[in-house]
């Protein structure tokens, strides 16, 4: 019954079956494709020595190379930091007068400040920091919590009203919401704000309804917003003499923050930076625009010396 | 041998065990072993068990195919750490059923997403993308800060999980619509109470909308975890115990 015959046609053995009188041929795998599929096998057995492979007892075959994505990426990031490290070695511990002087300190920073700008901030405050409503302009000269790169570089690292123990805190009370002011109240203290701001040119304050919100106003904002509305960047109270309004410019939003007290919540970054990058981060927002002298030149902590390391994978 | 091969050959049902046997060898020698080498388990502090409001914002995730453009998982590449974070470990997802991890990516990974902006942040574009990114593809869900968020069955959203190993305690089960309702109201009544069962949940009004809890409140009180739970100061991924 197997009987394994030539075929005459082909000349290739057939399987020795006969099915009703039909035979098959017994056409062998061709030969290139018989060596790639050894090969396979050998590539694997030459794998399995290099490279983790196989479970054991309580671990695994770490492979001659040692490969490890945990090892790479560590060592690649390290590289990366290294490369890093001299620039923002020399940011960490540079005064507004050292960047001043120093375009290659510069260049870094705006480098470096605009891509981490684009991943994390971008989103709230728009491309080139121009704002949004609620999310204050980075680009024009109006800071409510102050301009100096120092300022800019405490905001970055505590946040506004975020979870951070020293974050910057502030609470404008919601006088229509909470009912603290009537709404004859809230418009005439609107009137009064737009009278003292240069809006005034835009919106024409209504004058008896100013004057009637000065003593709304004198009792219930001037203590943060200061009797002549110049604002306190100690406490976040925005000048009020500008026309720059967080929450938009119309008259209808101006009496809408009066009624509702909105603050906006800007994260803590310090866990997520180092100090050096939050430093390049700081001196880009100052550049985009706005930017204003240092009072007192950053002074670098302890912690801010070293910290180009730990940051690695943060 | 070639008589062994002639006993499969004819009769159907050995050749099925035979395959099976065959079959199994490879999925044993591979999958088994991972369940039982130490290297392989990551112990980390810091994961806990999604709170019934998040869960419930996990939910929506899902059931709006979130997962569809966004994925949660940060590999360990550089230019991934450098943009996202430190890489993901599996541990933070232990408690994902499922998981999240995805592999496209229309817009940016979400795993490390908890805190990186305000919820008024994620309130506004979540209800209009382009109101704040203005070059976005991402459909509006402004339609979430209007639904409340269905309580009546968060019991059996948090048994499921403990059926999947997720330890639930018998309390978290039978308070989780009180436990959903109250991380969304700071002043309510249940929010000690929920400080107690979720000790390092965050009590906030997630939507802004103090008089009701909406599907809005869930999804931002998931997104605004996502991530948070490992101290990366604290473990040491470097170390060799740690090296995979």
């Amino acid at each position: 019954m197997t009987k394994r015959e030539r075929d005459h046609v082909s000349g290739t053995e057939t399987t020795g079956h006969e099915w009703d009188g039909l035979r098959e041929l017994d056409t062998p795998l061709p030969r290139w494709w018989l060596h790639v599929f050894y090969a396979t096998i050998a590539i694997a057995i030459v794998y399995w020595i290099l490279m983790p492979a196989w479970p054991i007892g309580n671990g695994y075959t770490k492979g001659v190379l040692g490969w490890s994505d945990r090892a790479n990426v560590a060592r690649d990031l390290q590289a990366l930091e290294a490369g890093r490290a001299a620039m923002f070695q020399r940011f960490a511990t540079a005064t507004a007068a050292d960047i001043a002087n120093d375009p290659a300190l510069q260049e870094f920073a705006r480098a470096a400040g605009e891509s981490v700008f684009g991943d994390n901030c971008r989103t709230c405050h728009g491309a080139g920091g121009a704002g949004a409503p609620g999310y204050p302009v980075l680009a024009d000269d109006v800071w409510i919590w102050g301009g100096s790169i120092a300022d800019i570089e405490h905001t970055l690292r505590v946040g506004i009203r975020s979870d951070h123990p020293q974050a910057r805190m502030s609470a404008m009370p919601a006088f229509g919401r909470d009912r603290l002011l009537t709404s004859q109240e809230i418009g005439d203290v609107t009137e009064f704000v737009i009278s003292i701001s240069s809006a005034n040119a835009r919106l024409n304050a209504d004058a008896n309804a100013a004057s009637r919100g000065a003593t709304v106003y004198a009792q219930q904002c001037a203590l943060c917003h200061g009797g002549a509305g110049a604002g306190d960047r100690t406490l976040g109270a925005p000048s009020l003499r500008d026309d720059v309004w967080l929450y938009g410019a119309s008259r209808d939003e101006i009496r809408r923050q009066v009624e509702l007290g909105r603050g906006g919540v800007m994260p803590a970054w310090e866990q997520r930076f180092d100090a050096g990058t939050l430093r390049a981060l700081a001196y880009y927002v100052h550049d985009l625009g706005g930017g204003e002298p240092d009072a007192t030149p950053p002074q670098a902590s302890p912690a801010e010396a070293a910290p180009v390391q730990q940051s690695a994978l943060r | 041998m070639w008589s062994f091969h002639r006993w499969f050959e004819r009769h159907s049902l050995i050749l099925l065990i035979g395959i099976l046997v065959v079959v199994s060898i490879g999925g044993l020698v591979q999958i088994t072993p991972l369940f039982f080498i130490e290297s392989t388990i990551e112990r980390v502090e810091g994961v806990r068990p999604y709170t019934p409001l998040e869960l419930a914002g996990r939910q929506i995730y899902i059931r709006e195919g979130c997962y569809v453009c966004h994925s949660q998982m940060i590999r360990p590449l550089r230019d991934e750490v450098e943009r996202y974070g430190h890489y993901s470990l599996a541990a933070e997802s232990m408690y994902d059923h499922p998981f999240q991890w995805g592999s496209k990516r229309s817009g940016p990974d979400l795993a490390r997403v908890g805190g990186r902006y305000s919820d008024e942040w994620h309130r506004a574009h979540l209800e209009d993308p382009r109101a704040v990114v203005p070059e976005s593809v991402m459909p509006p869900y402004a339609f979430l800060a209007r639904k409340p968020l269905d309580l009546a069955q968060m019991g059996e959203h948090l048994r499921v999980n403990r059926v999947l190993r997720v330890p639930y305690t018998d309390a978290q089960l039978v308070n989780a619509a009180a436990d959903a309702r109250a991380q969304a109201e700071p002043l309510g009544e249940d929010a000690y109470d929920f400080s107690k069962r979720y000790p390092t949940a965050d009590i906030r009004d997630f939507d802004g909308d103090p008089r009701r809890v909406t599907e809005m409140d869930a999804l931002i009180a998931y997104l605004q975890m996502l991530g948070t739970g490992v101290d990366f100061e604290a473990f040491q991924a470097e170390a060799p115990d740690n090296q995979r």
